[in-house]
């Protein structure tokens, strides 16, 4: 029984000027309990709608998700969502961000400070939890997003390029943590990314989407995060088939936006 | 125009003398000191502590230099202030002259002139004692003991020995010598660069008036009184403003039908600065307590609506949609999300509500009070006592002042997140 269902979904944006843009068409996806899914595809392609009509936020032109058999219909508890930045809450310290999801649940504070206090330590940030969010550096951030999603304990977590905003070296660590939470809590995860190399560290089952309309171009089904649990993402990264894998798909990501790039040139 | 020139030369000068006598003493070796693209980053300026200092010294030097104060040593030149004597010479209608001379007494500013005699001397033409106002002139009717008038034919040909016509004036040193339509002395001892203390008293004037009056009071309410209702005023209509107009704003924030009915309301009401609103608040709520706490209510509710409003939309759409996939109700969302990320724009809204009502009522209490600070200033006009009125000004801008240093204490205590998202 899959867990997370997405038939037929199609979006179409009317825009104020008459004109319409098909964000998304006919897009289907199977998602079993405790898959990790990443989405790449050319900017434009209809990403962050996918994500946000399986959060709720949207609702399709056409088609429906369901999840556990039922349909969705708004955001809920049961479908997480971790943001590129911006969606902490300033005026909460660290811990009462984590545990916003409990606190609104009415959990008793004794549960909620347990919760709190384990998933600090999961993402390290146990000395950091009487602090301002906005005191931590952009990294320590995304790891508080991340343990405040998990807190409220989701069916699937749902991530638009979350580790987008960060730097090289802390994204690479940002990528071993997302790895080894997916492990330990065995949660439904979907990504999405703009890099061709995340895509493939954190995907067993990677979406390469195509725009105009955007739908689904390729499917791929991959052994590297199942490696990168217990290795060290660089080594990873050197392991046998990465490289091939990483140019195949940048080649065809180039090919689509050069035909964008073409069509556009046409049209104008 | 005097002043002005003195003020802009004191403004050069300081700059100069500061800056000489920093050069070389101190560089500064902060982070902005290592910028080398200065002039026209804003961030690199900043407002520097010893100019402000010497612009309020430069304001009470320039008050004390202007009023004669003794607190000051240094002063432009005042008005002639004493005795002082010049001669007439009169022609009688037969063509035989004689002199006289005038004793003129002035007296300090704001003391009376006082009458004194003296000997009348010999001929026609005899001499005059005349006790003469500061700094004004004044008509001597000359040929009110001469035994030659001026309705005889008889009329001033010189002063001081140096020839006087209708068109001509004469200098005697201490002051000047015109004559009247009708042919009389009118004199007007030296006016100097000084002020009359009725337009402006000597600093130390003001400050004794505000001993005097924080002990004694001054129209029946002592001095705390006069401020403390304006304050009492001001609080309770922006407390009754931010009570409507914040849950307005919000209203205002969340729903179309609010937003469509009020957006008119508030758009319109929003220019209409609220002393215009006087005549109308005074039609038809009296000019007492209930019709100077409806302008401040008014005054203070648009700008809080709108503050509140600004709150709202200013939200970013990741927090919403983060609290809401974390289970938050839209009440939970409205209090621990909607609220808290609109207090910077509310506590903005409120600093500037709170400026607009002090100024606001004020002005409503030069309109009509019985206490207040607007009250106190236009009472004391009346009677000119302009060191009052001076005071009074000064105590509503320390007020004004205070008021805003409060309000910024509060917000960085109470919203320590603002500006940081
Ligand atoms: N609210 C909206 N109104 C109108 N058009 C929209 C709206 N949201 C998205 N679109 C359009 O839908 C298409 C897909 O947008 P989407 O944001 O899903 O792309 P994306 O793949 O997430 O891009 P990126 O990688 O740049 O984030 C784009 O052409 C965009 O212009
Ligand atoms: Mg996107």
């Amino acid at each position: 029984m899959p867990e997370l269902d997405i038939v037929d979904l199609s979006m179409r944006f009317d825009l104020p000027n008459g004109s319409s843009v098909q964000a998304l068409q006919d897009v289907s996806l199977n998602l079993k309990e405790g898959e990790l899914m990443s989405v790449l595809g050319p900017s434009g392609c209809g990403k962050t709608t996918l994500l946000n009509i399986v959060a709720g936020f949207l609702a399709p032109t056409s088609g429906k998700i369901e999840l556990n058999g039922h349909l969705v219909k708004g955001p809920d508890a049961e479908r997480g969502m971790v943001f590129q930045k911006g969606a902490l809450f300033e005026w909460m310290n660290v811990r009462e961000n984590v545990d916003f999801g409990p606190r609104m649940k009415g959990m008793p504070k004794a549960e909620r400070d347990q919760i709190s206090g384990h998933l600090l330590d999961v993402v390290g940030l146990q000395d950091f939890k009487d602090k301002a969010v906005y005191e931590l550096s952009g990294g320590m951030q995304q790891r508080v997003a991340l343990a405040r999603c998990l807190a409220n304990e989701p069916d699937v977590i749902l991530m638009d390029e979350p580790l987008g905003a960060l730097d090289a070296l802390t994204r690479e660590k940002m990528q071993g943590l997302v790895l080894k939470l997916w492990k330990e809590t065995g949660k439904t995860i979907i990504l999405i990314t703009h890099s061709v190399e995340e895509a493939l560290l954190l995907g067993e089952r990677l979406i390469v989407m195509a725009p105009r309309p955007g739908r689904i171009h390729r499917e791929y089904n991959l052994p590297f995060a199942e490696r990168g649990v217990n290795a060290d993402l660089r080594d990873v990264k050197k392991s046998e088939g990465f490289a091939e894998m990483r140019d195949e798909i940048l080649s065809m990501i180039w090919e689509m936006e050069e035909e964008i790039m073409g069509r556009t040139e046409q049209a104008g | 125009m005097i002043v002005l020139l003195f003020y802009i030369g004191l403004f050069g000068g300081a700059f100069f003398i500061v800056y000489t006598l920093r050069r070389g003493l101190h560089a500064r070796k902060d982070f902005t000191s290592l910028k080398t693209v200065t002039f026209g980053d804003e961030s690199a300026v900043r407002a520097d502590r010893a100019a402000s200092i010497i612009s309020v010294l430069v304001i009470f030097v320039i008050w004390a230099a202007f009023t004669g104060s003794k607190l000051f040593p240094i002063h432009v030149p005042g008005p002639f202030v004493g005795d002082t004597q010049f001669t007439y010479t009169l022609e009688n209608a037969d063509g035989s002259t004689d002199e006289a001379t005038v004793f003129v007494r002035v007296p300090a500013f704001g003391e009376e002139a006082e009458k004194f005699e003296v000997e009348p001397g010999s001929g026609f033409a005899k001499d005059d004692a005349f006790a003469a106002p500061a700094g004004r002139s004044s008509t001597i009717l000359f040929d009110k003991n001469d035994e030659a008038k001026r309705k005889d034919g008889a009329k001033i040909i010189a002063i001081n020995g140096m020839p006087i016509g209708p068109d001509i004036k004469v200098d005697t040193g201490d002051g000047a010598v015109r004559l009247t339509g009708k042919g009389a002395i009118s004199f007007t001892p030296k006016q100097g660069l000084q002020m009359n203390p009725i337009w402006l008293p000597a600093p130390e004037t003001v400050v004794a008036r505000f001993f005097e009056i924080a002990s004694e009071g001054y129209q029946n309410f002592s001095l705390w009184e006069h401020l403390g209702w304006s304050l009492l005023r001001v609080v309770a209509g922006f407390v009754a403003g931010a009570l409507v107009g914040i849950p307005l704003g919000y209203a205002m924030g969340l729903s179309g039908w609010f937003r469509g009915w009020f957006d008119p309301i508030v758009e319109f009401m929003r220019p209409v600065p609220p002393l215009a609103l006087i005549p109308l608040v005074i039609i038809w709520f009296g000019i007492w307590e209930t019709g100077k706490i409806v302008l401040l209510f008014l005054a203070a509710l648009w700008i809080m609506t709108i503050a509140a409003r600004a709150g709202v939309s200013g939200v970013n759409i990741s927090k919403i949609h983060a609290a809401y996939s974390l289970g938050a109700s839209k009440w939970q969302i409205m209090r621990y999300v909607i609220m808290p990320n609109s207090l910077p724009e509310i506590f903005t809204g409120a600093r500037v509500a709170m400026g607009v009502c002090w100024g606001t009522v004020v002005a409503a209490e030069l309109v009509a009070a019985q206490k207040g600070a607007g009250m106190m200033i236009i009472a004391a006009s009346k009677f000119q006592l302009t060191d009052i009125v001076i005071m009074g000004i000064v105590m509503i801008g320390i007020i004004g002042y205070g008021i805003d240093i409060l309000m910024r204490k509060a917000e960085s205590w109470l919203v320590p997140w603002k500006g940081q998202s």
